[in-house]
């Protein structure tokens, strides 16, 4: 893997939107740069234009006028996809299937006239990198589907690409292959230590795998940053309720305070607000006992999930209230509680999002 | 009345026309194709006697030539109308599968206006080069014929073939730096390739028996089934015309079975 260290291709975008023929706008005008060698992660529910986005940075799709595509400070718009140097990893897989598993790896190297040796032992090497020996002869159809993504992500490596652009890879999986598989893939990635744009509508993905996390939403960033940044600040509702588990508190501050039908919950803010907006992460609030408590509500009900159980509390603000318990608390539902929350795991948002 | 019986009571219609139809004539025929003064070896003239032979060569390349050039016109057209919509696509579409409604003679009767001794292509030719060009009433005529009702056949096939490729195949074989003809050649023609079998089945047979073309661009046009017409009522020799015709019959049959067995393999991993 020596002639990999290094990493690929810096990449820029440079105000690319989207619009498709029949005037939907997939895609505002956006700029990112991504470092070279860095794993970054376009997260966001469907239509929210993370695909047309990989789709534009891949050449599959040309930006609206005005929109470039920049690697290592080159003008590639105008380059097509087969030029470009990239390595792209379906969500269909697309393997192909009139051909063998080693034929797929070694495609592209035998496209470029690599001659048939040296691809030999380049598609043996990804063989073993992948996982998947003894697999080499078969056909596509008597694969399984973690066997296909394994196929598919070695022939997209194989090329040894600038950049790496991987498209909702996990998603055709079932959910515990899909587990395994991403910590699987997560070790891969930082192995090669490619530039990698990894596209996914699920946040455990994205934290797992991203340095930084763009949340999209309706064609638009909506924040970028790193998983913790995205994690413990977000900047508007929505990406506070798309990333994790969160509570949205409507109030008023008064006095460095939020005040709640419960009691009142101190805060990181000195402004008095008629109306605030702040999010609660469920596991950051404690359970007490309820007459010593500033926040108290009762107990609607209680999932036991294994490793926690997850409370849901009313009363308290003027919602209900998630609240992650340890699973060896004993409580039932109707039961009086206090809340103790940490003025510092209190996050306010802009009240208009 | 077991569940059984009733399914056999039910298929009785079916084997009784089956039976009248189809055996029945079949195994005349292949009696009668027997009964003649050479008795079973009447069936190898097909093979031995060298005017037979030769119509059975004729016939076979005509067939081939057909299925070949249809393939490739009905490729690159059904191809280009799937994945392009433009004004008047429906209509192209329309028009283009409009003789699959046309009886043979109809065919014929359009391949003699247009190169026939009245014909358009006569007319033009006879005021560039002052040379009347008349191919109505030969093989070319024929294959001009058979070409114009197989097209629209295979075309629908490749259409609804080529609406089932994964464009996600193309995309990834360009992603890995194959440019457009690589991309045919590796993922599209491929995975058209049970396509290709099954409607080059259809045009290969169709050629191989089709009379009524023939018949109506002329009688002496040196094909299978103007050479059985001719042996049956012109020369009224019933055995040999029966040989033919079973000859005609297995021999397509072969072809085909042997063309699907090739394709076989890219059938089966296209699958």
């Amino acid at each position: 893997m020596s002639a990999q260290a290094g990493h690929g291709a810096a990449v820029r975008i440079d105000a690319c939107g989207k619009t498709f023929a029949d005037g939907t706008r997939a895609l505002q005008p956006a700029t990112l740069d991504i470092a070279r060698g860095e794993t970054l992660v376009l997260l966001g529910p469907s239509g929210c234009g993370k695909t047309t986005m990989l789709r534009i940075i891949a050449g599959l799709e040309l930006p609206d006028a005005g929109g470039r595509v920049l690697f290592d400070g080159k003008d590639m718009t105008p380059v097509p996809i087969e030029r470009r140097n990239v390595g792209m990893v379906f969500q269909s897989y697309a393997l192909f299937p009139n051909m063998t598993v080693s034929d797929n790896i070694g495609y592209g190297l035998k496209i470029r006239g690599v001659p048939s040796k040296e691809r030999a032992e380049r598609v043996a090497e990804l063989v073993t990198l992948t996982n998947i020996s003894g697999l080499e002869h078969r056909r596509i159809d008597q694969l399984s589907g973690g066997q296909r993504q394994r196929v598919a992500l070695a022939r997209a490596v194989a090329i040894r690409p600038g950049i790496l652009l991987l498209d909702e890879p996990l998603t055709a999986l079932d959910a515990a292959l899909r587990d395994r598989l991403r910590s699987e893939l997560n070790r891969l990635l930082r192995a090669l230590g490619i530039t990698t744009i990894y596209v996914t509508h699920d946040q455990s993905e994205a934290m797992e795998l991203g340095d930084r996390v763009v949340v999209m939403q309706k064609g638009a960033i909506a924040q970028i940053g790193t998983p913790r940044e995205i994690y413990f600040t977000p900047r508007s509702r929505f990406v506070a309720e798309f990333i994790g588990a969160a509570n949205i508190v409507e109030a008023t501050i008064e006095d460095r305070h939020l005040v709640l039908p419960g009691g009142r919950q101190p805060i990181h803010c000195d402004v008095n607000m008629p109306a605030a907006v702040a999010m609660i992460r469920p596991e950051t609030i404690r359970v007490t006992s309820a007459g010593s408590a500033s926040l108290s509500g009762t107990i609607d009900s209680i999932s036991f999930i294994g490793d926690r159980q997850r409370l849901v509390v009313s009363g308290a603000s003027n919602r209900l209230l998630t609240v992650d318990a340890p699973n060896t608390l004993r409580t039932r539902p109707g039961e009086r509680i206090g809340l103790s929350i940490s003025p510092d795991a209190v996050r306010l948002l802009p009240p208009e999002s | 009345m077991s569940h059984r019986s009733f399914v056999w009571l039910c298929l009785l219609p079916l084997a009784v026309v089956t039976a009248a139809f189809f055996l029945l004539p079949m195994a005349r025929l292949v009696v009668t194709g027997a009964g003649g003064p050479q008795g079973l070896a009447g069936y190898l003239a097909i093979l031995t006697e060298p005017r037979y032979r030769a119509t059975l060569i004729n016939t076979v390349l005509l067939a081939a030539a057909t299925t070949i050039v249809t393939l490739i016109v009905a490729t690159i057209a059904g191809m280009f109308l799937q994945r392009h919509r433009f004004p008047g696509r429906a209509v192209l579409i329309a028009m283009l599968t409009f003789p699959l409604a046309f009886p043979g003679v109809v065919v014929g009767f359009m391949i003699i206006l247009l190169a026939g001794r009245q014909g358009l292509i006569g007319d033009f030719s006879n005021r560039l080069f002052g040379e009347k060009l008349v191919f109505a009433y030969s093989i070319y005529g024929l294959f001009l014929g058979y070409l114009y009702f197989s097209i629209p056949r295979v075309i629908l096939t490749i259409m609804a073939a080529v609406q089932k490729l994964d464009i996600g195949l193309e995309e990834a074989a360009r992603s890995l730096g194959a440019g457009p003809w690589a991309v045919q050649r590796d993922v599209v023609l491929p995975a058209l390739a049970p396509a290709f079998v099954a409607s080059g089945a259809i045009a290969f047979a169709t050629a191989m028996g089709a009379f009524g073309t023939a018949f109506t661009l002329a009688t002496n046009i040196d094909v299978l089934p103007m050479l059985i017409y001719t042996e049956f009522t012109l020369a009224a020799n019933f055995s040999i015309s029966a040989a033919l015709s079973v000859g005609l019959g297995i021999i397509t049959w072969f072809i085909l079975a042997l063309a699907r067995s090739f394709s076989g393999s890219a059938v089966a991993a296209a699958g």
